[in-house]
């Protein structure tokens, strides 16, 4: 089974600036880490290959920084990796990221299954997967916990939801989301680390995804970014008081019982 | 209703697992946009996928001028792929201009690929709705690092698609049932569906705490000790919430976490224990009536949106208060 992740390099949330002024995000003094739930992803993918056979590829959109990131995913295990790298496709909401990850996936030809994670840290949509799944015209599972091989080639996927879990079989070729913390990711394989440093993670850019130039990018994002602004507080009491514990007790019970009244 | 519904506003009204009745986001996105239509002048349509119509006329109760109910029998439970077969060809008919879905699970998983089969803009995850010029919503989405939202547009291509998390506005009243109700039955092969499930495990105690009255929340102050919390909540007839760190942590359920990647709450009263009031957990109650804090850090931000903030040790204050309660 050839199995591909995408992996998203994102900012540390607590490092983004906010500039309220020009309304602009400042995640150049951020560090970058792998997306927490991705990271479940590559390791559902990486137990799926080993038990089952196959090969795993990661894949990841951005610049040429991330590629560093990828190296650590081909340490952890993965086989290869590709990143898709091009002035053309920055400025991407969900529709143009679909579109082009799901362009190289075609590209890498014979994908059987894809891996994400459930949401980015950034921009925290959870709308990449399925969007990827209706450009391939594969079937989808989003919220994944759990993936095991069904009869005839299929996928059975257990999907959390709200009110229970449901089980699912999956005809191929699929995409999945992976809930975070679904499993263990596993350490870094010192002895790969060699290899991932010296193997070739292959970058392609606009011309070689072929993609069509409408669907990539800014252009290709058919939302906007009308503004910035501070969430609004609730318009609070901000009554601080540094009492005894029962001193604090009675006057939390007062607070309770005024709320009780103003029920009923 | 009419052929074409030029400028319409659509409410995708989503079943519960059951096919009985309907995720209260729905209905909470149909009082909303009963609103929003009423200042749009335009129509208000509440869509719904199944096998059957039999669900479909309660939806008339919230308000809007027609109920479209697609049932196949392919349809009897959420397969995103199918789903978002029926309804693109529904929206290619009648060009609605908008159209809104509950941020659940099955709710993402269905508009992420209708989006694309529609080739449009999609908001997720909104907090609130704004009208802006004659047609254009702004969805507001929390989160960017700090104190910031967003707001989203889709300036050009129709329908604009939002995801509103649940929660953020109030479930509205029943009223008498209004409206028309057409059911369409969809050109849909076994090709046209992508999973099908194979068993289903339901959550023995399903809890919602976007209805609670009363949530006791408890942080890392608590050092994990959520037997006190329990106990405080069950003392006030309240449910038990938690910050990412304690869910994180394993303390409790992930289903209790409150804020950005958790729920969206508007209890009465709500006791924020051990919590430092970062902003993905303080956007988690901001619609809640009264907010009273304890925290041994007068520096706290959790201060700023509490309206009774208490500067102490946890621990003895929570005993103090099991016992006061206690004395009733």
């Amino acid at each position: 089974m050839r199995i591909v992740v995408c992996l998203k390099v994102v900012p540390r949330p607590e490092e983004v600036k906010v500039d309220l002024e020009t309304k602009m995000l400042d995640r150049a003094g951020a560090r970058s880490v792998i997306n927490a739930s991705d990271l479940n992803a590559l390791e559902a993918a990486l137990a799926y290959r080993d038990a089952h056979g196959g090969t795993v590829t990661v894949l990841s959109m951005g610049p040429p920084q991330f590629e560093p990131y990828l190296r650590v995913a081909l340490a952890v295990g993965a086989d290869d990796a590709i990143l898709l790298s091009d002035r053309a496709f920055g400025g991407a909401d969900t529709l143009a990221t679909s579109y082009t990850l799901a362009a190289g996936i075609r590209k890498i030809g014979h994908v059987d299954l894809v891996i994400c994670g459930e949401e980015s840290s950034d921009g925290g949509t959870s709308q990449v997967p399925p969007s990827i799944a209706e450009w391939l015209e594969a079937s989808q599972a989003t919220y994944v916990e759990r993936l095991v091989p069904g009869k005839h080639g299929t996928v059975h996927a257990t999907r959390v939801l709200e009110d229970g879990k449901e089980t699912v079989e999956l005809s191929v070729p699929a995409v999945v989301s992976v809930v975070v913390g679904s499993n263990e990711p596993r350490f870094l394989d010192y002895d790969r680390w060699a290899f991932a440093q010296s193997a070739k993670v292959l970058v392609w850019n606009e011309k070689e995804l072929s993609g069509d130039p409408q669907y990539l990018g800014l252009q290709g994002s058919p939302t906007a970014v009308a503004g910035l602004r501070e969430v609004k507080k609730a318009g609070r009491r901000h009554e601080t008081l540094t009492v005894t514990p029962d001193e604090a007790a009675a006057r939390i019970k007062t607070e309770i019982e005024r709320t009780r009244l103003a029920r009923s | 209703m009419a052929a074409t519904d030029e400028g319409g506003l659509w409410v995708y009204a989503e079943r519960r697992s059951d096919g009985s009745s309907f995720t209260p986001v729905s209905l909470e996105i149909l009082g909303k946009a009963r609103e929003l239509a009423r200042q749009l002048s335009v129509e208000l349509t509440a869509v719904t996928v199944g096998a059957d119509g039999h669900a479909a006329a309660d939806l008339r109760k919230y308000g809007p001028d027609h109920v479209l109910e697609l049932a196949h029998p392919l349809l009897a439970r959420h397969d995103g792929k199918a789903y978002a077969t029926a309804i693109a060809a529904e929206v290619h008919k009648a060009h609605p201009s908008t159209l809104l879905l509950g941020a659940t699970r099955n709710g993402q998983d269905l508009a992420g690929r209708l989006a694309v089969r529609l080739r449009t803009g999609l908001t997720a995850h909104v907090t609130s709705l704004e009208l802006e010029g004659k047609d254009q919503l702004v969805g507001w989405v929390p989160g960017f690092g700090g104190g910031i939202e967003a707001g989203i547009t889709c300036p050009v291509k129709r329908p604009q698609m939002v995801t509103v998390r649940p929660g953020v506005f109030p479930l509205p009243a029943e009223g008498p049932p209004v409206g028309d109700v057409t059911t369409v039955t969809p050109h849909l092969s076994e090709k046209d569906v992508g999973s099908h499930r194979v068993s289903f495990e339901p959550k023995g105690t399903s809890i919602d705490l976007t209805r609670a009255d009363v949530i006791v929340v408890g942080g890392r102050g608590t050092g994990g000790n959520f037997a006190r919390i329990e106990e405080l909540a069950r003392a006030l007839g309240g449910e038990v919430g938690a910050t990412r760190v304690a869910t994180d942590a394993g303390w409790v359920d992930r289903d209790r976490m409150i804020g950005q990647t958790g729920v969206i709450t508007r209890p009465k009263l709500v006791l924020v224990l051990g919590v430092s009031g970062a902003v993905q957990f303080t956007v988690g109650i901001e619609g809640a009536g009264t907010v009273v804090a304890v925290n041994r850090d007068p520096q706290a931000p959790i201060f700023d949106h509490a309206d009774l903030g208490i500067v102490g040790d946890l621990g003895p204050v929570v005993e103090s208060l099991l016992r006061a309660l206690g004395e009733d």
